[in-house]
């Protein structure tokens, strides 16, 4: 395998880029379906494969009869699993020839494989917007304008995910800066042209208003520091111009006439967002600002500029969706593999040269499918305008800094405790290495280019870790941990549960809720707002509430079990989520189903719950330590609307701080947490270890 | 270029002793002999003093109209001075001025009646950095003391507006670009050329062979898109003579092709820029729809012949050593024609408008970009669009300004 990838290493290709075809076309072998769409410019194809994975189970004994002091509570199997994944990598086409080579050798013998071309510049097909097809589930997305610039330009109307028309076009697009700035300033490659552009000054080469009406034109209103005519002081041959200069005054030529004609059929077709991909937009933050700024001047701000992260595939994504029509899209979702998925790059080779010579001209982006659609959580106050995340890491440089750092830190002991998770496993110090390797790189890409991911959030983050650590077949390094801890709250459980009883109403209430935040003691503002939940509960009792799980063992049997059982003893009742895959020590669904089955054994509340439907196990469809209300198992949210849920109980760091800390939803909610990282604490105003308590309720 | 050593404008009129003036290097229009001038005096009448100028001083050429008066009485002869007259004898005996002074003699509108006078509209340009040359000798040749208004327009109108009262002693009174514009074209719309149409269009502009310039009459004119190519270019709705709109603008225009021809041939002129487009072949410098697909493509209904992308062809090392100085000129110019004809048609649907008028200087001596607009806006509208064009190009505004000075007297 080494020697295919040094053929094409040292083939007819440029000697200083590397090819790892392997790294590259990951998983090609198992393709079951495949599309090419050789473009102007850019080769990006796509392909429908499977990747067989490791994952943890856990199985409940068969307990009759044996010795239950000495036995662990369930039994943890590793098994392996095949999960659906759509790859997509682009490429310039430069380097076609070797990969078509690489291709052709592993594609061989398989019937099931079809190579399709669908030619670049003004393909477009449908499904093929692929955050929004995706990622996200707005509901208000439609109608939108489709602008891809690629060589050209094409702009394609979108009315709802079948509908949709090619509109127009522009022959001014990427190939036009890429050919024009190869002319002016003999630099041949895109990224190097744009490179020049964000040093130069296109003041110099374009005539602004003012250089025409030596001030603003007041009349129109037209700032002085607009441009009149683009090049429009290079109309001689006595000067030189540098570089820089003209290959600035060349993207602002082309950025603003896209976001002009982009404008102009916005209007036509009032629509008010325009989506714009293909290779001149992506990961190129001097272009994404220019566009954006012209659609805002040329729309007066009626008009909004959005951008997706793995655009430029459109070609591909539908030229594949197409060949895939079999499938029925409703009975799954996707998600983005952020381990596979390489990052948006700077525009700098000075920063992090080594990864991005490589990610830089090989894009890949990877999704992996999830056997079950993925929903809105049914009480979100508006889903439109929901966003999980607290804290945006993109914007703010000084939480990115701090929660970077708080990662990199971290990295050498969740690496260790990985390999320590699988003791018989002779290579599992080499894996858990490669993973370190390989977080520890995305984590500096962050470092210097914040968005390369998206948005950079402490979820995704946390995700990314998770990922990584499944990439290298440690699904779940916490498993035994979980195990051990669930084992031994369950044993103090009836002793909790008596202490509780004992107590007067009141102060069970508060001994619940200090439960439910592992026993950490409020401060002043957690009381007081702790307060108006007590005086809630001497109302009328909630007719449902829907409880998002965090830890494993004690949090989990000690501290939301008890306060379940509180709940349903006032004749609520509990829909109880877990996550469907396992995040750090988090309680898993499969965990979750063993734990009550022991804790129903033990009480009688639990037990008739349970067998009345009044107690509810459901999984949330996420893997991860945080929480995205707008992604939920479809089984969860129709519960939650079937039983007319009315109070929402999210806990822990992850999920209520990190994620919907600031989520509105319909009916009530608690939001708690213990802030166990300092720096947190000062950021909210408060001490290390103390308690978020909040209580919302909705406005009428 | 420019003018070497001083100017040409400079040496117009120069004072020789007791003669009064001569007329410095002005050239003579060739053939042409020099006759007497009538004298003539100040007009008393409408309109004010002469002389009647209209100015519109742009990113790159000043236009300039004056009016020459035909029908002096011997009145008005016996009170002209003597600066008026040799200002007058200097435009009108002279097709150029300088190294870059020109009168277009061709669009010369004869026997025109302006404010009850009878005379000839003569239409000059000369570049704009070439403006403080000329604000230079308006004060060396004491143009205040004509005690005439001066009216002017474009944005040069305001940036140079210190240096005329600085330098020039000379009030401007400033018009505002796009009122000016719209006056102007109406205005000779409405006159005519020389008793021909003012305004044509191109019959059958697909068809290479049986393309024909005719004239069209623009009697009902509104609601009209007037297109403005000037360094820039900006588009308007006009819906009737009081009433119109400015849709947009693009900074893509005149000076974009001439500044960029200049950079990727070595170019100096405008006139060269378009000499070396004549002869070159776009198709070797731009990508397009059938270089991608082979032919047409259907899906989108595009034609083979259609640009896919503008220079990508160059994105090619081989193939940026293949073309010559003049492929990528003429590619230069349909990109940025082809861009001005698409925002064109777009601003027409969006303002439901079928009649397009194109004028400026960017036009000028420019039959391809013209049937190429003529072309683009048929084609891609399916017959819907009709392309107009106006004789007197790039001279509206400097007509507005005229019209504006004969209001203000």
């Amino acid at each position: 395998m080494a020697e295919r990838g040094g053929r094409g290493a040292h083939g007819s290709l440029d000697k200083s880029i590397t090819l790892p075809p392997h790294e590259i076309f990951r998983n090609l072998e198992n393709a079951k379906r495949f599309a090419i769409d050789i473009g102007g410019s850019l080769t990006k194809l796509a392909y429908y494969s499977t990747v067989q994975h490791k994952v943890a189970r856990v199985r409940s004994f068969d307990h009759s009869g044996k010795d239950l002091e000495h036995e662990p509570l369930y039994e943890i199997t590793v098994q392996e699993e095949i999960t659906a994944r759509l790859h997509f990598i682009k490429f310039e086409n430069t380097y076609i020839e070797t990969c078509l080579d690489f291709i052709k050798d592993h594609l061989v013998n398989t019937e099931t494989k079809v190579i399709k071309a669908t030619g670049g510049v003004f393909a477009y097909q449908k499904d093929s917007d692929t955050e929004f097809r995706f990622q996200t589930n707005h509901p208000n997305i439609f109608p939108y304008l489709l602008v891809n610039i690629g060589s050209g330009v094409s702009i394609v109307k979108v009315e709802t995910e079948d509908k949709f028309e090619w509109i127009g076009g522009s022959s001014i697009g990427g190939g036009t800066f890429w050919g024009l700035g190869a002319l002016l300033t003999k630099t041949k490659k895109f990224d190097e042209l744009l490179q020049l552009a964000s040093k130069g000054q296109h003041t110099n080469v374009d005539m602004l208003v003012k250089d025409v009406y030596g001030g603003a034109y007041q009349t129109l209103g037209l700032s002085g520091n607009l441009i009149a005519s683009s090049f429009g002081k290079s109309t001689t041959a006595d000067k030189e111009f540098s570089k820089e200069d003209m290959a600035k005054s060349l993207l602002h030529m082309i950025s603003n006439d896209i976001g002009q004609l982009a404008c102009l059929y916005a209007k036509l077709h009032n629509l008010d967002k325009i989506y714009f991909g293909g290779f001149f937009i992506r990961g190129h933050p001097v272009t994404m600002r220019t566009i954006t700024y012209s659609i805002n001047f040329f729309s007066k701000g009626e008009v909004q500029a959005l951008f997706l992260r793995h655009e430029g595939y459109l070609g591909a994504i539908g030229a594949f969706l197409k060949g895939a029509e079999q499938d029925n899209p409703n009975q799954y979702s996707w998600g983005e593999n952020y381990a596979g998925s390489s990052g948006l790059m700077s525009t700098s080779p000075d920063v992090f040269p080594m990864q991005r010579t490589r990610s830089g001209t090989f894009d890949m982006f990877e999704m992996d499918r999830l056997e079950r659609p993925l929903v809105n959580l049914p009480l979100l106050k508006d889903p439109s305008t929901y966003i999980p995340d607290t804290v945006d890491l993109t914007d703010d440089a000084m939480a990115r800094k701090y929660w970077l750092t708080c990662f990199e830190e971290a990295l050498d002991g969740v690496a260790k405790r990985a390999a320590a998770s699988q003791p018989d496993s002779v290579d599992a110090p080499e894996r858990a290495e490669k993973f370190r390797h390989k977080y520890w790189n995305k984590l500096q890409t962050l470092r210097q280019q914040p968005f390369a991911y998206g948005t950079l959030t402490v979820r995704s983050l946390l995700d990314t870790r998770e990922h990584c650590l499944n990439e290298f077949n440690f699904p779940d390094p916490y498993s035994k941990v979980k195990q051990k801890e669930n084992g031994i709250a369950l044993k103090c459980f009836q002793s909790v549960i008596e202490s509780l009883d004992s107590l007067g109403w009141e102060e069970r209430q508060f001994a619940l809720v200090k439960g439910l935040l592992a026993g950490n003691v409020f401060d002043w503002g957690a009381k007081a707002v702790s307060d108006q939940w007590l005086e809630r509960l001497k109302g009328p009792p909630h007719k449902c509430a829907l409880i998002f799980a965090d830890n494993s063992g004690i949090d989990i049997i000690l501290g939301v079990f008890p306060f379940v059982r509180e709940l349903l003893s006032r004749g609520t009742e509990v829909i109880l989520a877990c996550n469907s895959g396992p995040a750090l020590n988090d309680v898993t669904y499969s965990e979750s189903l063993i734990v009550t089955e022991r804790i129903a054994a033990m009480d009688p509340v639990i037990q008739s719950a349970l067998r009345e439907e009044k107690l509810m196990l459901v999984q949330t469809g996420s893997s991860s330590p945080c929480l995205d209300l707008s992604r939920l198992d479809k089984g969860l949210a129709v519960l939650v609307r079937e039983r007319a849920t009315d109070l929402v109980i999210i806990e822990g760091m992850g999920r209520a701080i990190h994620t919907n800390y600031y989520a509105a939803l319909n009916c009530e909610s608690l939001k708690l947490a213990v802030i166990k990282n300092s720096w947190l604490a000062d950021r909210l105003g408060g001490k290390i270890f103390s308690v978020i308590f909040k209580y919302e309720v909705p406005c009428k | 270029m420019g003018w070497a050593g001083g100017s040409l404008l400079g040496t117009w009129p120069q004072r020789r002793g007791e003669n009064g003036l001569c007329f410095g290097e002005g050239r003579r229009k060739s053939g042409e002999k020099k006759r007497k001038i009538p004298r003539s005096g100040f007009s008393k009448r409408l309109g004010g003093t002469f002389p009647w100028f209209g100015l519109d001083i742009g990113g790159t050429l000043v236009k300039l109209v004056y009016f020459e008066p035909k029908d002096i009485t011997a009145e008005e002869e016996e009170e002209e001075v003597e600066n008026l007259k040799s200002i007058r004898k200097y435009l009108t005996s002279n097709v150029a001025y300088g190294s870059a002074g020109v009168r277009d003699v061709h669009l010369e509108l004869k026997e025109l009646t302006l404010c009850a006078r009878k005379g000839n509209l003569h239409f000059i340009r000369f570049p704009t950095h070439d403006m403080p040359a000329f604000i230079h000798m308006g004060s060396e040749k004491h143009f205040s003391s004509l005690h005439t208004t001066l009216c002017a327009t474009g944005g040069g109108a305001y940036k140079f507006e210190q240096d005329f009262r600085t330098m020039g002693d000379l009030q401007l009174c400033k018009l505002d670009e796009l009122d000016c514009l719209v006056r102007g074209v109406l205005y000779i719309d409405s006159v005519g050329f020389n008793g021909h149409s003012e305004c044509y269009y191109f019959e059958n502009p697909t068809d290479a062979e049986r393309c024909q310039k005719l004239p069209f009459n623009l009697e009902n004119p509104y609601p009209l898109l007037l297109v403005n190519i000037g360094s820039g270019v900006s588009i308007l709705a006009v819906y009737s003579k009081d009433n119109y709109k400015r849709v947009t603008g693009t900074s893509l225009g005149g000076g974009t092709f001439f500044g960029l021809c200049c950079l990727l041939t070595g170019c100096s002129t405008f006139e060269e820029a378009l000499e070396m487009a004549s002869h070159g072949d776009s198709t070797k410098v731009d990508k397009l729809v059938r270089d991608i697909y082979g032919g047409d493509y259907e899906r989108f209904g595009l034609p083979g012949w259609a640009v896919a992308s503008s220079f990508g062809n160059m994105m090619s090392k081989e193939k940026r050593e293949s073309v010559s100085k003049e492929d990528l000129a003429r590619a230069t110019l349909v990109t940025i024609t082809n861009n001005i004809g698409s925002i064109a048609r777009m601003c027409a649907l969006n303002e439901n408008i079928n009649r397009v008028v194109f004028v400026g200087n960017f036009l000028r001596i420019n039959t391809i970009s013209m049937r190429l607009l003529a072309y683009a806006l048929d084609y891609w509208s399916k017959g819907q669009l009709k392309a107009l064009f106006l004789e007197h190009e790039g001279y509206f505004g400097a007509v507005g300004a005229l019209l504006g000075l004969l209001d203000s007297a």
